[in-house]
């Protein structure tokens, strides 16, 4: 497929447990006040050990359900989620999660929110960690600083240094750079695609976004909707690293085409009417 | 699984504060951040002109001193008479103090506790509406009755009247829900307890703060309200005392002493409220 886990180097060699994820079956409804709604249906799935998985799709499809469900905040109706060997019915210490919009807390500072993982583990800070991440993403120097002080890309990296700093094999991140402008988007894609072919670890990655899932992905899963299923996956052979303006040439944009006929194909032919 | 997050479908953005509640929060009251000099001069300024203005009208038209005395009369009678005043202060301090920590420490827990079920939360919300809205000077005289002209009754009615306002803002505070932020906790594997020290209650503060702040400023009312419906002792009961006796520079003295205390308590809070709330300015 591709080689970067020949290219990866320190800090992230260390890292490296191996680490597969199995989703089977995986159904769930939510009970609502109006009714039930299917939100995940017989979804099988399974993360390859170091892969950069992304998982796309249109808005209720369920893949913001399939990854909560994989970090384990969310039952199942049905199927299975399992790491290893390990089924995940509970967050787990090998899983992180990054949110929508950083998720920072407001009421503390950087450095705080950074240590929140710590302090619920009851462990002290690996402060040799978190100040290498920190230099990592250009944040060092701004510890002391409120999350309103910050712009969103600096919030995010904020976010994605919380996350590694309690050293994860598996990052789960959904929609992370939705609320972002394209050009931090852009840089903040590049940032994660270089922390990935460093660190080595697992990243499943939620979007709404063709191109960005294609830049980033090993593979894409597309979702469709109502319920949630598994449209159809595509493999994502171009060679790392990637740069940003890869986006513009013809044959991306070709993936991109690609990709978005084959949602389209996956319309119901009543939403195909409602539009005329 | 978490309670809260429960099976709720994750879409959360932006889901602000609900409720009623009794709020100072968008006061404007505020005690300005960066005050230049020439405003502080200006600030200054209008005060003596103010103050100085009284004195001058007072004395310019003759006004009696039985009627209002001037700003002069009152400081005077402040340092005169404070060897028979203080006494009195410590006891309405007493008072409000032990009443208000006990109404605010209950206020707080069963906030905390009610607005975790939905359910127990509507069948107790409208008893303390009913405590946030009758003025409990109103029992004074009973408590008294039962209880005799010590500081008790007005303990009692001081939490009474503290407690409801602390319960019913922390109560808005607590009911505000980040499904992202409990998430993320409950993501690295946080307890449903470290949710509540460390999420719910940072995320509660500000609204707990005001509650805080207008609940002891009721407790304020209520304690002198006490003191002037019986007993011997506080605050209040100087006032009955100084008007019955028509000593007016002193009766304004204690006057000037009550306006001292409530603008502490709320300066005191702006502060609290500075460290700890600031973040959601």
């Amino acid at each position: 497929m591709m080689d970067a886990t020949h290219m990866r180097t320190a800090p992230g060699a260390a890292d490296k447990k191996a680490t597969k994820m199995f989703v089977e079956g995986a159904t769930k409804y939510y009970q609502t006040r109006t009714g039930s709604v299917h939100a995940l249906d017989n979804v099988s799935l399974e993360v390859r050990d170091g892969e950069f998985l992304c998982i796309l799709g249109p808005s209720g499809c369920g893949k913001s359900t399939l990854l909560w469900s994989m970090g384990g905040l969310h039952d199942l109706s049905g199927g299975e989620i399992r790491l290893g060997h390990e089924k995940i019915s509970k967050p787990h210490p090998e899983i992180a999660m990054i949110f929508q919009d950083a998720n920072l807390l407001p009421w503390r500072n950087l450095a705080a929110n950074i240590a929140l993982p710590f302090e619920l583990k009851r462990k002290k800070v690996d402060q040799e960690r978190v100040d290498t991440l920190l230099r990592r993403v250009n944040l060092k120097g701004f510890e002391t600083k409120f999350p309103r002080e910050l712009s969103g890309g600096m919030q995010q990296r904020a976010s994605i240094v919380r996350s590694l700093s309690v050293n994860p094999s598996l990052l789960l991140m959904d929609e992370p750079f939705g609320a972002l402008d394209a050009f931090t988007r852009d840089e903040m894609n590049l940032l994660i695609q270089e922390i990935w072919m460093e660190t080595g670890k697992t990243i499943v990655f939620v979007t709404h976004s063709i191109s960005e899932a294609i830049f980033l992905a090993d593979r894409v899963v597309v979702m469709s909707a109502r319920p949630g299923r598994i449209a159809s996956i595509f493999d994502i052979d171009i060679p790392r690293p990637r740069p940003v303006d890869i986006q513009t040439r013809p044959d991306f944009i070709e993936r991109v085409l690609h990709i978005k006929a084959s949602i389209d194909h996956g319309r119901s032919p009543n939403e195909g009417l409602a539009i005329t | 699984m978490d309670k809260a997050l429960g099976n709720k479908i994750p879409e959360f953005n932006k889901k602000k504060s609900e409720g009623g509640g009794v709020g100072l929060s968008g006061t404007s009251l505020g005690l300005g951040d960066h005050r230049t000099k020439f405003e502080t001069l200006i600030i200054i300024l209008v005060a003596v002109v103010i103050i100085g203005g009284a004195e001058f009208l007072l004395k310019w038209f003759g006004v009696p001193q039985y009627v209002l005395p001037t700003p002069s009369q009152i400081v005077t009678a402040l340092f005169t008479e404070w060897k028979f005043i203080w006494p009195h202060l410590l006891t309405t301090l007493y008072e409000l103090l032990v009443g208000f920590a006990i109404g605010a420490s209950i206020g707080f827990v069963l906030a905390a506790v009610i607005t975790q079920f939905p359910f127990v939360e509507k069948i107790v919300t409208p008893y303390i509406l009913l405590l946030v809205t009758t003025p409990m000077l109103a029992l004074v005289p009973l408590l008294i009755l039962k209880l005799g002209f010590g500081s008790e009754p007005r303990i009692i009615a001081v939490a009474l009247a503290s407690g409801p306002m602390v319960m019913i803002n922390s109560a808005t505070g607590f009911r505000r829900v980040d499904l992202a932020k409990i998430a993320l906790a409950r993501s690295f594997g946080a307890s449903t307890f470290q949710i509540f020290t460390k999420i719910r209650i940072p995320m509660a503060m500000p609204m707990i703060i005001v509650g805080l702040m207008v609940g002891s400023i009721f407790g304020l009312l209520t304690t002198v309200g006490a003191e002037m419906v019986g007993g011997a002792e506080g605050l209040g009961n100087r006032l009955t005392y100084y008007s019955a006796l028509i000593r007016m520079p002193q009766f304004f003295a204690v006057i000037l002493i009550l306006a001292i205390i409530g603008i502490s308590i709320y300066v005191l809070f702006f502060w609290i409220g500075k460290k700890w709330a600031s973040w959601e300015a």
